[in-house]
């Protein structure tokens, strides 16, 4: 059965299973491939993209039970439109294998989208659930901070 | 002569026969220059193996590979900083296997020599023809913390030897002298004024022979060297716009997953997939022997169809429970060692003298670690009955290829293998079975491009994991320091097994690997002595981010700890004692580290604080720790680490380098532990094995120096002393001695 998507604001129809898993129609069926695999279940949080603003484990969401627009990696900002908090990423080199940070991106861009000033408990309580074994949390945090600041336009 | 001399000619059997065998029958073939590999396509000049020139410019070719650690952007600031590019114009890509890019250094980490000692000039002379033996045998790998090194005079060479055929096709074009012209930017001035880009002469630069030996810039000189450059790989790795092998798109293509035996080498007794045949979308069901593949329209059905699958397994070919394996581990004691490749006094006398009363004994114990990258192992491939290509992450495209033609049945000329970024490696990917069970499957459906991607529990459950180890540990303490150090380790052997499986012989000879990290430390103590134990064990190991030192960093400075503490002396204050006389930049280390944690030897109530030092791959690098305990459990706080490459050719991205390694260590020092029940792998995915993540991960602060007159790589130093300062400063914070990892089984860590 055919399914209606919004992504990166544009409209595509998948003829999936409802309960397939939106991280696979978005990398095999759609080809958007910036959204990563990793473990499954949730638990690493590679695959993470946004609904209706707010991140969610996409390898743990059935493509039918989306209503909401989504967001990947592809439509926070591209090479030649970075995106605030894409800019300060690069500013503070965070990625090493860079694997695991379209899922880092997509939560900080939650996480800035309802706090504008997070604290470092703050940033803690919301990223702990993407891993990254590259060990770029310094990085990560401080770029969070930098674009947390520039949005604010501080 | 030295005994260190003494142990390497005895050794000159180290790497093993089959090198011997390459050196003698191939000597001719040693010093011929490999085929340059690349192919120059339309419009395009090839000018040395690694650099490639057409109408967009120049493109460097960094023939290592990618997995986090920065060295396509350091190689390509090597090639840069000679053939005067624009940093923003390069481009940078892995470009094929070949010969001409096999890693010269790699074979040199098997001589049984301390790195930090002089080299005799027997060693030289040996080094340099073991140098040549790589490319005898196609060693092109990443691993060992050897691009830089391997890659420091040649990659500048290959820029100078570029330039220098641009300017004299220049030279030739306007009839000017080549002395008399500059270049700037990928560009050829005259004096008056004239200029052509590298572009326009790479045609005829492309005629004449570039100089053998060109002359390198003065370090005075360097433009990107020595500078943190923003990394050429940063902006991809920011947009979702990297593509690594897992993310490999082909029109057309279907998606595959494997079920290997969960008893890792064990075949299959019987299996019914009727259920997984059934399932809509699955197009495929492969017996491959040792475990099923399953081909289907997404990777999502493909996972199902192979949980779907009834296989019944035969047994493992190793004890099936985890204390049958630390017991076969332990029976090696009993046997003589293989590796006693430090043996300074007569330890064995010295402990017989001693007060057996006052003989400090330690027995440490590590577990099996898996590498879980965050990028499950996966390969795209294509067979098209004649040819194989195959689009892989991986950090040995030649070992690749080859198997991989093997398992399909074609020559290796008929094999391409394009090698993609990595979303890590840390010494996984230079294995090659995820290279061929792609292979294989692909060969089910000629024409048609399968990408093989295995769930994160097949990841998990098949690795080749860093070994579980044991360490027998005696000393006896002098006044100010250990005045016998006497250590027997006991692992199966990784570069063994491993050297079996890669490159198909077994290495006769001492095992550096099982004892490097602890027989190779710059402390001058009388009666010293390090012997390893191989243990007969066929569970599948393999390099592990710092491989031996990994165990052995961790035994040694734990014991040195538990050595000062049993005299009540300060473990920073004895290590410089007995670093003073034999290692300097050894020594400034730690006394750098030391100052910049305010080391005083006190902490305060609440606060515990570990030193641990270990030389590996060429850098010293010593690290404190500091742990608090909160109402919830404890916290890591804080670490201080300095290392010392020699020269530091990008400050930034070693900083990264060592504080990713550190994360890395304490990720396994926490919660790392791979079992075995059954034969079979305990743990799946991450909540069996979960690394450290932002809420537990310390702060971490690096400096680097640059006392040592070598270069070295630094992509693994940073991990083998997180773990004992850990331990250590977990000793100073609660008084309990911690003597097997992981530590979570002692203490609540948040």
């Amino acid at each position: 059965m055919t399914i209606d998507l919004q992504i990166n604001g544009v409209r595509k129809t998948v003829d999936v299973p409802r309960e397939m898993p939106l991280l696979w129609v978005l990398r095999d069926t759609l080809g958007l491939t910036g959204t990563k695999f990793g473990c499954g279940i949730g638990a690493c949080g590679a695959c993470t993209v946004q609904i209706g603003g707010k991140a969610v484990r996409s390898c743990s969401t059935a493509v039918g039970e989306v209503t909401a627009p989504i967001t990947t990696i592809e439509g926070l900002g591209t090479p030649d439109n970075l995106a605030i908090l894409q800019q300060a990423w690069i500013a503070h080199q965070v990625a090493q294998c860079g694997y695991c940070q379209s899922g880092q991106l997509m939560q900080a861009a939650s996480l800035l989208a309802s706090n504008p000033a997070p604290s470092d408990a703050e940033i803690d309580a919301a990223m702990q659930g993407n891993l990254c074994r590259c060990g770029t949390y310094p990085r990560i945090r401080a770029a969070i901070k930098d674009a947390a600041k520039t949005m604010r336009g501080a | 002569m030295s005994r260190t001399s003494t142990i390497a000619r005895r050794s000159f059997l180290i790497g093993s026969a089959a090198i011997l065998g390459g050196v003698a029958f191939g000597s001719y073939k040693l010093y011929q220059k490999p085929e340059n590999p690349l192919r120059a396509g339309p419009g395009q000049t090839v000018l040395t193996p690694y650099v490639l020139i057409d109408g967009n410019g120049v493109t460097i070719i960094a023939p290592r590979a990618e997995m986090g650690q920065g060295i396509q952007t350091t190689l390509a600031a090597l090639v840069a900083e000679e053939l005067d590019v624009a940093w923003q114009d390069i481009t940078v890509m892995h470009g094929p296997p070949g010969a001409a890019y096999a890693n010269r250094m790699l074979l040199e980490a098997a001589l049984p020599i301390k790195d930090y000692q002089p080299r005799s000039s027997f060693q030289q002379a040996f080094e340099g023809i073991l140098q040549e033996v790589p490319k005898l045998l196609s060693l092109q790998v990443t691993g060992g913390s050897s691009s830089i090194p391997d890659g420091y005079e040649k990659m500048r060479a290959a820029g100078a030897a570029a330039r220098h055929v641009l300017i004299a096709a220049a030279a030739e074009k306007w009839g000017l002298a080549a002395a008399e012209l500059k270049t700037a930017d990928a560009t050829v001035i005259s004096p008056d004024g004239r200029s052509v880009s590298y572009s326009a002469l790479a045609g005829a630069a492309a005629r004449i022979t570039p100089p053998g030996n060109p002359r390198l810039k003065a370090r005075a000189d360097w433009r990107y060297l020595g500078k943190s450059m923003p990394r050429k790989d940063m902006v991809a790795k920011t947009t979702g716009t990297a593509t690594y092998g897992i993310d490999h798109w082909q029109d057309g293509m279907l998606f595959a997953t494997v079920r290997m035996s969960p008893r890792l080498g064990a075949g299959i007794a019987s299996f019914d997939a009727q259920k997984a045949k059934a399932m809509p979308g699955v197009k495929k069901i492969v017996d491959l022997g040792t475990g099923i593949g399953v081909i289907a329209s997404n990777t999502w059905l493909a996972f199902q169809a192979a949980d779907a699958l009834q296989i019944t397994w035969k047994d493992a070919p190793y004890p099936p429970e985890t204390e049958q394996i630390f017991a076969r581990i332990s029976a090696a004691f009993s046997a003589p060692p293989n590796a006693v490749l430090r043996d300074d006094g007569d330890s064995e006398a010295a402990l017989a003298r001693a007060d057996q009363a006052a003989v400090v004994t330690a027995e440490y114990r590590v577990p099996f670690l898996a590498h879980a990258t965050m990028e499950p192992m996966n390969a795209t491939a294509l067979y098209e009955g004649t040819s194989l290509t195959l689009w892989v992450g991986n950090q040995s495209p030649v070992i690749n290829r080859d198997h991989a033609a093997r398992a399909v049945g074609l020559p290796t000329e008929a094999v391409k293998v394009v090698t993609t970024f990595m979303g890590g490696g840390f010494g996984r990917r230079g294995e090659y079975d995820f290279s061929v069970l792609a292979a294989r499957l692909a060969r089910e459906m000629p024409g048609i491009p399968v990408k093989t991607t295995w769930s994160r529990e097949e990841d998990m459950r098949h690795d080749y994991y860093r070994p579980g180890a044991i360490a027998r540990m005696r000393g006896v303490m002098g006044p100010t320091g250990p005045l016998v150090l006497d250590a027997h380790i006991a692992a199966p052997s990784v570069t063994r097994q491993s050297s079996r499986r890669l490159a198909g012989f077994a290495t006769p000879g001492p095992d550096r690997g099982l004892v490097e990290g602890a027989f190779d430390q710059p402390y001058g103590i009388p009666d010293y002595r390090v012997a390893g134990h191989i243990a007969d064990l066929a569970v599948p190991i393999g390099f592990w981010r710092s491989v031996g030192n990994s165990y052995n960093g961790f035994f040694h400075e734990s014991f040195m700890d538990e050595l000062a503490h049993a005299k009540g002396l300060d473990p920073v204050a004895m290590r410089l004692d007995l670093m003073r006389k034999v290692h300097m930049p050894s020594f400034k280390v730690v006394e750098r580290v030391a100052e910049m944690a305010n080391w005083t030897g006190k902490t305060e109530n609440g606060v515990g604080r570990g030193v641990a030092f270990t030389y590996s791959f060429g850098a010293p690098t010593a690290e404190i720790v500091e742990i608090r305990q909160t109402a919830e459990g404890i916290r890591i706080h804080k670490v201080w680490a300095v290392t010392d490459v020699g020269v530091a050719l990008d400050p930034r991205n070693i900083r990264a380098q060592v504080m990713s390694g550190i994360i890395f260590g304490l990720s396994a020092a926490v919660n790392g532990k791979i079992t075995f029940a059954n034969g079979e792998v305990e743990q799946g995915n991450f909540p069996d094995y979960d690394p450290l993540r932002m809420h537990n991960a310390p702060a971490v602060a690096v400096e680097v120096l640059e006392n040592q007159s070598r270069i070295s790589g630094i992509g693994e130093p940073g991990t083998p002393p997180s773990m004992p300062a850990l331990a250590n400063a977990v000793f100073d914070l609660t008084g309990k001695r911690v003597r097997e990892l992981p530590l979570n089984r002692l203490a609540d860590f948040i």
